[in-house]
């Protein structure tokens, strides 16, 4: 069933058009890659799905579970599953990491109108998720990425995945910044989460986080249109001759 | 503008009040003579207006206009209201000194408790003997017309050595509607002393009212004092409180302030380091909305060497309200080694507020460390971004980000149910917002 229908989405910032009709589907359980060089609109997409202001939807739709997703506040879409990890997560001095994920998850619990969790649950929980993702104690303790490395911030991001439980993750750029090591803890916490009613976009500009996080379907991004779709060893491909002759059509 | 029209415009409407007040007034032959010399340099000086430097931000001439008359000393029903209104402002576990209206009511006060611990008067009680607390160091207007007008207002004195075994909370319960009270208190800590002191300033009931209070804190050598005051005037009131702080050796004193209520409030503190190896904090969140005007200015006088001071100031400004910070420190040619430090900042939520942050240094002596800094801006919207992707409503993503904000300030109060007191008041003030 699809969870995620983009239909010829014309986005612009300011007054540049930075997609020009964008057509992309996704089904429950599936993993997308998409890639694409820098400047194609990968992030805008994902910006866009997830409801970041300043982005202008002139024409084309986004269905999320069939339901119009541009009509929804980002914290709407949160609460109906939808999770964008940050290219970049933000640093929020003062606010304890404990603090922000409890409240964020009763924010979306109470959303849908289902019970907030109980502190003893909702600690097992954290505990849990945080230990196999290498996170220790003390740092949830501290203020929401406040002094986290590279690798931290994108476990932090990876440990929010699995408490909120969306439905569709979209990971943007999630191996920048990180090395080897950081990228395959981080990698084996999403490959954890992958389940047959939850869908993955995996937004990449290189091929290494390919082979951690396999996908199913392979999107080539360029000048703000998708140009060609496959499987996995799309990437592959792409990884031998460049994005040049796509760059050319 | 003509000032001197307007001078005489307020002097006269003052003039009226405090001959209606005069008998009313506590005091020996002395006392009277001195609130009348008190009350003459008011007079001369009218209410402070924009072109007198201290309070070019904070102009009562325009703010607040005249000065209403004297508040009738509560009656039976008003004292029954009251005790209403202190029991819902009563920090638990502190013992109460309460004054209505401006005048002591030791039915409401937890007299029998304190004075097994510390020295208490009223000022009442004091004034038939001398003067002296009606005389500070002042050239202000307001100050003088206080001490023209006091009322009442506690005398605490606390001895060497003295541990308080629970805070004191001196709870201003306002109670008549456009009229002032005029209260005037003392607090003396001892060599060696520890002591918690809160000070709210409440309404029960109370509209369109006017408070001008003036604490006199003197503490001695060797002594820990942490002051908490709480300002949660009814929002149409005034109030204007002016702090003399004179602190001694080796001591530790933590101020803070909050504000949230009142529709002109204003805390001028005067703070003395007068002995060596003490530390100062003075600390304060404004929480304003609507078209409040909050006022916080700190002179902050390092007389001796060696002390260390420090100011955290937040302010939180919504719809067209307007927060003003003014600090100021000084330094004498003796007082070396001094380290002294300030750091306000103001967060705007709407395009009509306002913030006004003044820091001075005046620096007489060469080996020192003093610095300061400002900063006035909006939420940062890439923060509020990443909260709503998780789930918050924008309501909520803001309390977050706000809490966390006034947090700075909040945590530098020691005590942890006072400041868990003073963080659900903030809550409170941001759950009224969504």
């Amino acid at each position: 069933m699809a969870l995620l229908e983009v239909k010829d989405l014309k986005v612009r910032v300011e007054e540049r058009e930075i997609l020009h009709g964008l057509t992309l589907t996704v089904n429950e359980g599936e993993v997308h890659a998409i890639m694409g060089p820098n400047g194609s609109g990968k992030s805008t997409l994902s910006h866009v799905i997830a409801g970041k202001p300043g982005y202008e939807v002139t024409d084309g739709q986004i269905l999320f579970k069939g339901e119009d997703l541009l009509e929804m506040a980002p914290e709407e879409r949160a609460a109906k599953g939808v999770f964008l990890a940050f290219q970049y997560p933000v640093e929020i001095p003062g606010v304890a990491t404990m603090n922000f994920l409890r409240t964020a998850l009763n924010a979306q619990r109470k959303a849908r109108g289902e019970d907030e969790y109980s502190t003893p649950d909702f600690l097992k929980k954290v505990r849990e998720v945080s230990k196999s993702l290498n996170i220790p104690q003390d740092m949830l303790k501290r203020g929401v990425n406040v002094g986290f490395s590279g690798g931290e911030k994108k476990r932090n991001e990876v440990l929010q995945m699995a408490l909120f439980e969306p439905s569709l993750c979209i990971l943007d750029e999630m191996d920048s910044g990180l090395d080897i090591d950081a990228l395959r803890i981080a990698a084996d916490g999403v490959n954890a989460l992958r389940s047959p009613k939850r869908a993955m976009v995996v937004i990449t500009h290189y091929q290494r986080l390919l082979n951690y996080i396999v996908p199913d379907v392979v999107h080539v991004m360029s000048k703000g249109r998708v140009v060609k779709s496959g499987g996995k060893e799309l990437a592959l491909e792409l990884e031998a001759s460049g994005y040049t002759q796509f760059e050319a059509a | 503008m003509n000032v001197a029209v307007a001078k005489t415009g307020n002097g006269r409407a003052v003039s009226d009040l405090f001959a209606s007040a005069e008998g009313r007034l506590p005091g020996s032959p002395a006392v009277i003579a001195a609130r009348r010399e008190a009350f003459e340099t008011y007079e001369r000086l009218g209410l402070p207006h924009r072109r007198i430097e201290e309070w070019k931000y904070t102009d009562l001439r325009a703010l607040v206009g005249e000065v209403l008359p004297l508040a009738a000393a509560p009656d039976a029903a008003a004292l029954k209201r009251a005790a209403d209104a202190v029991k819902a402002h009563a920090i638990a576990g502190a013992r109460k000194l309460v004054l209505v209206d401006g005048v002591f009511v030791a039915d409401l006060s937890d007299v029998k408790a304190l004075v097994s611990e510390v020295g208490l008067k009223t000022l009442r009680e004091t004034l038939e003997k001398d003067a002296a607390l009606l005389k500070t160091v002042s050239t202000d207007a307001v100050i003088e017309l206080n001490a023209a007008m006091a009322t009442d207002g506690v005398v605490l004195s606390i001895a060497d050595g003295a541990q308080l075994s629970a805070p004191i909370q001196i709870i201003h319960v306002a109670m008549a509607a456009s009229a002032s009270a005029f209260t005037r208190s003392q607090l003396a800590v001892g060599n060696g002393a520890r002591a918690t002191i809160i000070e709210s300033f409440v309404a029960a009931g109370a509209k369109a009212y006017q408070v001008s209070d003036a604490v006199i804190v003197t503490i001695g050598d060797n002594a820990d004092v942490a002051h908490i005051r709480l300002l949660d005037d009814a929002p149409d009131a005034v109030n204007i409180t002016s702090q003399f702080v004179t602190v001694g050796a080796n001591t530790k004193v933590n101020f803070f302030n909050m504000t949230t209520g009142a529709a002109v409030s204003r805390l001028q503190g005067f703070i003395t380091l007068a002995g060596e190896g003490s530390e100062l904090a003075i600390n304060g969140v404004n929480l304003l909305k609507k078209t409040e005007h909050g006022d916080t200015t700190l002179v902050v006088d390092h007389a001796v060497p060696n002390c260390v001071s420090r100011e955290i100031f937040r302010a939180v400004i919504d719809d067209r309200a307007h927060s003003v910070f003014q600090g100021r420190i000084i330094v004498r040619p003796d007082a070396q080694k001094t380290d002294g430090k300030m750091m306000t900042r103001a967060l705007l939520l709407s395009d009509e507020a306002e913030a006004d942050n003044k820091p001075e240094l005046e620096i007489f002596a060469d080996d020192v460390s003093c610095g300061h800094g400002a900063t006035a801006g909006a939420l940062d919207d890439s923060l509020l971004f990443y909260l709503k992707a998780r789930g918050l409503p924008e309501k909520q993503a803001q309390a977050l980000l706000i809490q966390a904000f006034v947090g700075e300030a909040i945590e530098q109060i020691a005590d942890d149910g006072l400041r868990e007191h003073v963080i659900g008041i903030a809550e409170r003030w941001l759950e009224r917002r969504s």
